[in-house]
């Protein structure tokens, strides 16, 4: 009985205690006809050691690939400390810190982690996590309609550069909220959005802008804000948190006295969190502090207690679905804490040095493997903005084939554009080199490529 | 001893070296950003040491109660031993490198452990398909209702718009129902803490587009009355949704499809033991019954000669959709299939028993050292019920006082005031991980408290005394927010 201490002395003194004949008989309460189920199609139980084997050949399978894909989840290096800590029982096994004073290092880490947040968009305030970039938007877009108070369209404008399953995951969330997400497109040439044309007297509740977008490409932030501020809507920003490091914060986008962005959301994955096919990672929020009561989520704030010593408390909790219920600000309840401590350790071990060194590698490999690849004929770029640790690139053939002769060849190569925009070409294939891949890495997947694109396209000439 | 924050601990220009890609590479200039993008402000990031960080972070660590580290029985939650094992196992390089856009042929050891899962889950519920993506139990719930909405149209049934919720119920479920554009209506409990039947008879109708039920419910207890609640809801039009939170007081040994349950979400992070993480990751699998099959939130794993693959729009053009970027979390899904396969048939019946026979032991003890319980005419599931009514009107002694004193005897403390229709009352979840020895020690603090309290109320009051801090004042926290630190700080 795996996990389960109690020997046979144990249960008949229980069970006296109790004054039950049986175990069975606790559950005599239930109707006789639910408790005669059959589990046949479970396995039996396994040893730890039996596991252990059967894990090991899986995750084998699945290892080894050269990674090129990005498309919203980045391979970055982790430092070892980051999650031997996390993985500590008292991190790893403890609970949402209701009982405040039997948590006050998951608290106070949370605390540390709000202030590196709001460090690294320029915000003001920042919850405890959502649980991941796209459904933290559906969140985001929300507590806009929530907080822009004076519009009442429920309009949403969302960049068509965003990447567009936060848009799917958006609009699935808010679909029965009398919400209307609208387009706004960009430019064929450069890659990012155009300035819409929507007139000043229109009423919008909110712009969702992507920095960088799901091209690579960098937006020009500092007028879109503008221009939402100007008709009353309020800006959420989609941001990569490496790429802050180098890139300007939201809290600084646009100019005058309504500079910044309202609501700030993101991908947490990049701050130490792995792979891992996909979750668990953590979405981040910020906003400014006038909204913080329309925030959704946990928020750790610092106070004292009654010696007058600082200490750390989850605060502004009628917010929340276990006081106000259906009139709370979302549902959420357990979220990714975590994740978050892994992403607090990883800040931590970084520094404001470590994390630019990283972008700064991120943005010099990216452009080494474009001009890498692009100097493979018939292999060019689409978009001439500015990137960051993205970009799009044309190949002379269809993607996907190519993309399945790289497979076969241990690299994983980039991410097929028409998966995400079934109006794109076929030929265009999103790739990304983060500071974990070095030159060598760069050269071999060039001259794969190259391989691969001479020796199809020969045969596929007369095609 | 209070631990300073890591940002006091920054010193200009110290890092943490090893960290630095640009450490042992060879320079090189990287390409120059336009100036109207670049930075120009601080990163507001700490500068330390590596030992600095592993040193805070690690005493930090010990401030906190985990179950590695104190009895925790909180109710509601499942608190039970997080076997190393999955962790470990999870963490695996091949696991945790896999991008999740990667191709099937870097993917076939993860999937073959989800499709297994999946079905796992699927024979433990007695639903007809599982869909693993929900996040945690409120997106669990959120996909949960938006099914039951989605069946309703398909058929062109669009006036079902209202949600029938316990008054006991978890917080989650009425905000779910709106989060949905579902109105709510509360049901009544009856004297057992069973659902009113003739009150759910009344409000049943044309409007009904379904039911939230926990069960057993959140009062400790078994719906004596599934079957007929179940007949009413489907004769009325309506569905039945369970939430997952209290799925281990019947894992393996009753199945919810076999009462009734039309859709149902499970909190792996309780029920099939992956980590709380001092809140989250959660996940909160969906199974459902044949009818509700076309509206799976995607995606969902399926299997032909070629291999495993990913089920999405295509396979599943009815699907509310998608709820996260990729596909939930999955590395607590990893997580949770090494559980499950550990544990095998026997060791899943197990589960049912032992949580039902430790909470029933425990209740039992209480009630003999005086503790009044909210329901003593009924067995305990995996939980129950006290109420300090009555020591609050003696001396004084409230769920808060009784709360924060467990704390000083090493135990967490169990939930309070939830639900809540009880006054004053703790829900106590052993779970089926804990040794009767920690039980009978569990009674003798709470013993002991009430005694303290008898004979000095202010001290109790004045609890906890041997944590690292005292009670906090949480009126001042919501007042004058403070909820990051500031450089200016330090002056204070």
């Amino acid at each position: 009985m795996p996990f389960i201490p109690h020997t046979q002395a144990d249960v008949d003194a229980m069970l006296e205690r109790i004054g039950a004949a049986s175990i069975d008989d606790l559950f005599d309460e239930i109707p006789a006809e639910l408790r005669n189920i059959d589990l046949d199609e479970l396995p039996d139980g396994l040893s730890e050691m039996a596991v252990t084997r059967l894990m090991r050949e899986r995750a084998a399978r699945d290892g080894g690939a050269l990674n090129f894909i990005g498309a919203g989840a980045y391979e970055h290096h982790v430092p070892a400390a980051v999650w031997e800590i996390t993985t500590r029982g008292e991190f790893y096994s403890a609970y949402t810190p209701y009982q405040a004073e039997a948590s006050q290092g998951t608290l106070q880490l949370i605390y540390e982690y709000q202030t590196m947040i709001c460090g690294l968009t320029g915000m003001d305030v920042a919850n405890a996590s959502l649980y991941d970039g796209a459904s933290g938007l559906a969140e985001a877009v929300l507590m806009a309609v929530r907080a822009n108070r004076k519009s009442k369209s429920g309009r949403v404008l969302v960049a068509d550069s965003l990447n567009p399953v936060y848009r799917q995951v958006t609009q699935g969330i808010t679909a029965n909220q009398g919400i209307r997400l609208e387009s706004l497109g960009y430019d064929a040439a450069s890659g990012i959005t155009e300035m819409p044309e929507h007139g000043e007297d229109e009423d919008i509740t909110a712009v969702v802008i992507p920095q960088p977008n799901f091209f690579g490409c960098l937006e020009a932030v500092d007028a879109l804000t503008d221009w939402a501020h100007a008709r009353g809507a309020l800006v959420i920003a989609v941001v990569n948190p490496t790429a802050l490091a180098l890139i300007k914060p939201p809290g600084e986008w646009g100019s005058g006295d309504n500079a910044g962005a309202d609501i700030v959301c993101g991908e947490g994955q990049p701050l130490g969190v792995p792979l891992a096919s996909g979750g668990p990672y953590f979405g981040f929020m910020c906003c400014s502090s006038k909204h913080v009561r329309q925030m959704p989520g946990r928020i750790v704030g610092r106070t004292v207690d009654l010696d007058g010593q600082p200490g750390y408390t989850l605060t502004l909790q009628p917010r929340e679905q276990h006081i106000r219920r259906s009139k709370a600000t979302s549902n959420i309840c357990t979220n990714q804490g975590l994740l978050v401590t892994a992403a607090t350790l990883y800040m931590s071990l970084l520094g404001p040095t470590g994390l630019q060194e990283v972008a700064q590698a991120c943005l010099s490999n990216t452009r080494s493997l474009a001009d890498a690849l692009t100097d493979i004929p018939g292999v060019k770029r689409v978009f001439d903005a500015p990137v960051f640790h993205e970009i799009c690139l044309s190949l002379p053939q269809p993607a996907g084939p190519v993309l399945a002769a790289l497979a076969e060849r241990g690299i994983a190569g980039g991410y097929a554009m028409c998966r995400a925009y079934p109006d794109r070409s076929d030929h265009e294939v999103l790739v990304c080199a983060t500071e974990t891949r070095t030159a060598d890495d760069i050269d071999l997947f060039a001259r794969e490529l190259a391989d691969i694109l001479e020796r199809t396209g020969s045969s596929s000439a007369v095609a | 001893m209070a631990e300073k924050l890591i940002f006091e601990y920054g010193v200009p220009g110290r890092r943490a070296t090893a960290q630095s890609p640009a450490y042992g590479a060879p320079a090189a200039t990287p390409p120059e950003l336009p100036a109207e993008l670049r930075r120009s402000t601080p990163l507001g990031l700490p500068e330390v040491s590596e030992l600095d960080v592993v040193r805070h972070y690690t005493r930090l660590s010990q401030k906190n109660f985990s179950i590695d580290t104190n009895f925790y029985p909180l109710g509601s939650c499942t608190m039970k031993y997080n076997p190393r094992a999955c962790n470990t196992l999870a963490l695996q390089p091949g696991f945790a490198g896999r991008h999740p856009l990667a191709p099937a042929a870097f993917s076939q050891g993860f999937l073959a452990c989800m499709y297994e899962l999946q079905d796992i889950l699927k024979e433990v519920t007695g639903m007809q398909a599982v869909s693993l993506t929900p996040m945690a139990g409120a997106q669990g719930e959120f996909a949960g209702v938006a099914m039951i909405k989605a069946y309703h149209d398909a058929r062109g049934d669009t006036e079902r718009n209202e949600i029938l919720v316990p008054d006991a119920a978890h917080g989650t479920n009425p905000a779910t129902a709106v989060m949905c554009g579902c109105a709510v209506r509360e049901i009544p409990t009856d004297a057992d803490g069973d659902v009113d039947l003739e009150a759910l008879k009344q409000a049943v109708g044309p409007q009904t587009a379904g039911i939230m039920l926990t069960n057993p419910s959140t009062l400790g207890v078994f719906e004596q009355d599934i079957l007929e609640i179940a007949r009413t809801v489907h004769e009325a039009g309506g569905l039945l949704y369970y939430d997952g939170a209290n799925l281990n007081a019947i894992l393996g040994k009753v199945k919810p499809g076999e009462m009734g349950f039309d859709v149902i979400h499970m909190n792996l992070h309780k029920t099939f033991s992956t980590p709380h993480g001092g809140g989250g990751p959660g996940s909160g699998a969906v199974g459902v019954s044949e009818r509700l099959k076309p509206f799976l939130p995607i995606p969902v794993v399926g299997r032909s000669d070629a291999g495993y693959r990913w089920l999405d729009e295509a396979d599943l053009p009815q699907s509310i959709g998608r709820l996260s970027a990729f596909m939930g979390n999955a590395g607590v899904l990893l997580r949770a299939y090494v559980y499950a396969r550990m544990l095998g048939r026997e060791g899943m019946t197990r589960v049912a028993e032992f949580s039902t026979l430790n909470s029933n032991y425990l209740m039992k003890r209480l009630q003999a050292a005086g503790f009044e319980l909210a329901y003593p005419q009924r067995r305990a599931s995996h939980e129950f019920i006290v109420t300090l009514k009555k020591e609050k009107q003696a001396f004084g002694l409230t769920a808060t006082d009784l709360a924060k004193r467990l704390l000083d005897y090493g135990f967490h403390a169990p939930t309070v005031y939830f639900p809540l229709l009880v006054p004053e009352c703790l829900l106590i979840e052993p779970t089926e991980t804990e040794s009767r020895e920690t039980l009978d020690a569990f009674v003798d603090a709470m013993v002991a408290i009430r005694d303290e309290a008898e004979k000095d109320m202010d001290y109790v009051h004045g609890a906890p005394y041997s944590t690292p801090v005292r009670r906090l004042d949480e009126v001042r926290a919501a007042k004058q927010l403070d909820l990051r630190w500031q450089p200016d700080d330090n002056a204070a």
